[in-house]
């Protein structure tokens, strides 16, 4: 079970979270929803710990991983824009996790046809990720942070880039595949609707408070 | 990113290396020439006075017919799409990318012999050097100058000369004025083609610094020599960085594909028919004859000359055979490019990582590459002779030297891949379980890699053709290719002519190929 508690973080001393509190039980998928620039990403830098708060506790089943770096979190994220390895194909993508984890290889090689079987594109093991669409590198990113089964699965927008059909589309899959899955996520979006649909459940974090008039 | 201390230990070894084999020895020439009255002596010697007169006038005349020559071919490049364009753009960079020794022993082998130690044989070889510098430079600007521009004065009653002149000109000039600064300074501290085709009677600074100091042996006149040149280059360079500064207006640039339209009237194919002509004989002819001379004998064609690389040359003194020369050269490359690669590697990494004292070390690198090679070796020269480093002596100077000429071009190659790694790649590794030295393996190397393989080409071409400083540090008996080339242009006889000629053409394929080699690595680029 992941806690956040009073996590808070200032940019040049304006707050962009002030005190925010996140609870998500284990097999729980929440929907993280607030306007832009509400400091949703820098929550999900802060879970992952890719970001120290200024101030406030990460707990993972009630350990505080503040001495814990962000490769041995075992907490995947999927980036708004992706951040494949542009010098690696697909299956280096998928893989790079089991790699380094320490698997042999061919568990790697038969895992990460597994994972893209499971995200629907089959035999694009050697594909270069430059040539892929959109949405197909969207799937390679949620197979590559699927692949090393992550305690917790963290999504920044994950459909922010997609246009409307497919977006709808993968709205649905997504949720199948975290049911099937059991997946533990935090998924950060603007969407109302995306929100609701893919998670459990919805929290809403507020938009910073007007700035006085100077 | 990492920690200071270790971004300190990447740059502790390219600095030291910096100061000890460049800062120094610049710093024992300013002394030098500073002292004893040299300099005053050198600027009122009226010898030297002509030959820093001649230096000025000829890098000047050098540079306006480049311009002149080179911009139709610029325009012709960039403004027209045609099949094969990709290629000519690379064939036309060749003869900026050879030794200057290769381009003096075409320019011997073409020019009648009449010609050869005349100011036009000089200023024709600057041209034949130059010409790709203008065309990249000015044709990267006009591929990306929108046309509608044009058009637009054209609307408002501009002839089309005139819309060229109040409008296309106006813009290209930041573009045309950087270009003409490199060209300036690469004719104005041009030695080996200076060496070969002038002869005697037309001596550069270069020149003259090489002569006082191998000859005279006039030490401080050359010492103050040298730092006439540093000053005068370090004018150029600050005035180019101006220009460079105002280049960076703004300018609507648009995608080369849009603004490059295939030829359509005929008037148009005629231009581009005329200029590539032009560009197949002027910088095809020089090497092609060089090729041909390579073969040629007194009593016909035949590959004696080839043959004859193995033996020693003919002459009073003994010669080494010209195949001992390719071995030298071969083995100060080799530990030219691992030097330069180490140490730009390190440098790349430091400067990229580094939140502090980055552009410290990079600008302290480029300065090299903005001195004359000439003023490197004689700097080394004047101070590697005693301890506490005494390397006259050693083998490494060469190599040592060349590196300082090659590390710049191996920290260009491998920076703006490190600085174009998205920080937020590296957390995606981390997340997937990567520690910080595996990110850095998984995540920078591999994209490093291939940069600094492009670096190590670019640092063994520029290592296998140095001439300037070379000529400084060599000693007699084991002479690099370049070295070996002039030494035979020098002695009389056919035999020793032909070798010359032969060997030039073994270091023109070998310059050219690992540069096309370098240009299709990259292919994949937009052709300017």
């Amino acid at each position: 079970m992941l806690v956040v508690e009073g996590a808070r973080v200032a940019f040049d001393g304006v707050a962009v979270l002030d005190g925010v509190d996140l609870c998500v039980a284990t097999g729980e998928v929440v929907g993280v929803l607030g306007p832009s620039g509400c400091g949703k990403s820098t929550l999900l830098r802060v879970v992952a710990g890719l970001h120290v708060p200024d101030a406030g506790r990460v707990l993972w089943d009630g350990e505080d991983l503040a001495g814990t770096p962000p490769h041995q979190r075992r907490f995947g994220l999927v980036f708004q824009d992706y951040q494949l390895f542009p010098h690696r194909d697909v299956a280096g993508n998928v893989g790079f996790g089991l790699r380094m984890l320490g698997l042999p290889k061919p568990e790697v090689r038969s895992r990460t046809s597994e994972l893209l079987e499971l995200v629907g594109l089959p035999g694009y093991e050697h594909r270069r990720v430059g040539t892929l669409s959109g949405g197909e590198q969207q799937r390679v990113a949620l197979a590559r942070s699927l692949a090393p089964e992550p305690r917790l699965l963290l999504l920044d927008e994950p459909l922010g880039a997609l246009d409307r059909d497919l977006h709808d589309r993968l709205v649905v899959e997504l949720r199948e595949l975290f049911e099937r899955l059991g997946i533990t996520a935090v998924h950060v979006t603007h969407d109302r609707e995306e929100a609701a649909a893919i998670g459990d459940r919805v929290v809403v974090l507020p938009g910073r408070p007007p700035r006085p008039p100077a | 990113m990492i920690p200071r201390w270790a971004a300190a230990a990447l740059a502790a070894p390219p600095a030291v290396f910096l100061a000890v084999f460049f800062l120094w020895p610049l710093t024992a020439i300013i002394a030098r020439g500073l002292s004893a009255g040299a300099l005053a002596d050198a600027l009122t010697d009226p010898g030297l006075r002509r030959v820093a007169w001649f230096t000025l006038w000829q890098a000047a005349l050098s540079t306006m017919l480049t311009v002149l020559v080179a911009l139709p071919g610029a325009y012709a490049l960039s403004r027209f799409r045609f099949r094969g364009r990709a290629i000519v753009v690379a064939l036309v960079t060749v003869p900026f990318v050879l030794p200057t020794v290769v381009v003096g022993a075409a320019f011997l082998a073409l020019l009648p012999d009449r010609w050869h130690g005349t100011v036009t044989a000089i200023l024709l070889a600057h041209v034949f050097f130059n010409y790709a510098v203008v065309v990249r430079t000015v044709g990267a600007m006009w591929a990306h100058l929108d046309p509608r521009l044009e058009e637009a004065a054209r609307v408002l009653g501009a002839s089309r000369w005139r819309a060229v002149r109040e409008v296309t000109l106006p813009l290209l000039a930041p573009a045309v004025l950087a270009a003409a600064s490199i060209v300036f300074l690469f004719s104005f501290t041009s030695f080996g083609v200076v060496l070969l085709l002038g002869g005697p009677r037309h001596p550069t600074i270069e020149v003259e610094i090489y002569r006082l100091t191998a000859q005279a042996l006039d030490l401080p006149g050359a010492a103050a020599l040298a730092l006439l040149q540093l000053v005068t280059m370090g004018l150029v360079l600050a005035w180019w960085g101006r220009g460079q500064a105002r280049r960076a207006q703004a300018l609507r640039l648009q995608p080369a594909a849009l603004a490059a339209q295939p030829p359509r009237t005929t008037g148009q194919r005629l231009f581009l028919g005329a200029n590539l002509a032009f560009m197949a004989c002027f910088l095809g002819l020089p090497l092609l004859r060089l090729v041909e001379r390579s073969l040629w004998t007194p009593s016909g064609y035949s590959l004696d000359s080839w043959r004859a690389l193995g033996r020693e040359g003919a002459g009073t003194s003994r010669v080494v055979p010209p195949v001992e020369a390719i071995m030298t050269s071969l083995q100060f490359s080799l530990a030219a490019v691992v030097i330069a690669v180490v140490l730009g590697g390190c440098a790349a990494c430091a400067i990229a990582y580094a939140q502090r004292g980055g552009r410290l070390l990079d600008t302290g690198l480029m300065l090299p590459l903005g001195t004359s090679a000439v003023t490197i070796g004689f700097g080394l020269l004047i101070t590697m002779n005693r301890p506490p480093v005494d390397l006259r002596a050693s083998w490494w100077i060469v190599p040592i030297a060349h590196a300082l000429v090659a590390t710049p071009f191996v920290v260009r190659a491998a920076l703006p891949v490190l600085r174009s790694i998205d920080p937020r790649l590296r957390e995606a590794a981390a997340l997937l379980g990567a520690p910080p030295g595996r990110v850095w393996r998984e995540v920078d190397l591999p994209l490093l890699g291939r940069a600094l393989l492009v670096g190590a080409g670019f640092a063994f071409a520029v290592s296998f053709g140095e001439f300037g400083a070379t000529a400084f540090l060599a000693r007699a008996g084991t002479p690099t290719v370049p070295i070996a080339i002039s030494q035979l242009l020098g002695r009389p006889g056919a035999v020793n002519v032909g070798q010359a000629h032969a060997l030039s053409v073994i270091l023109m394929v070998v310059t050219a190929a690992v540069m096309l080699a370098i240009e299709g690595f990259r292919s994949g680029r937009e052709t300017f």
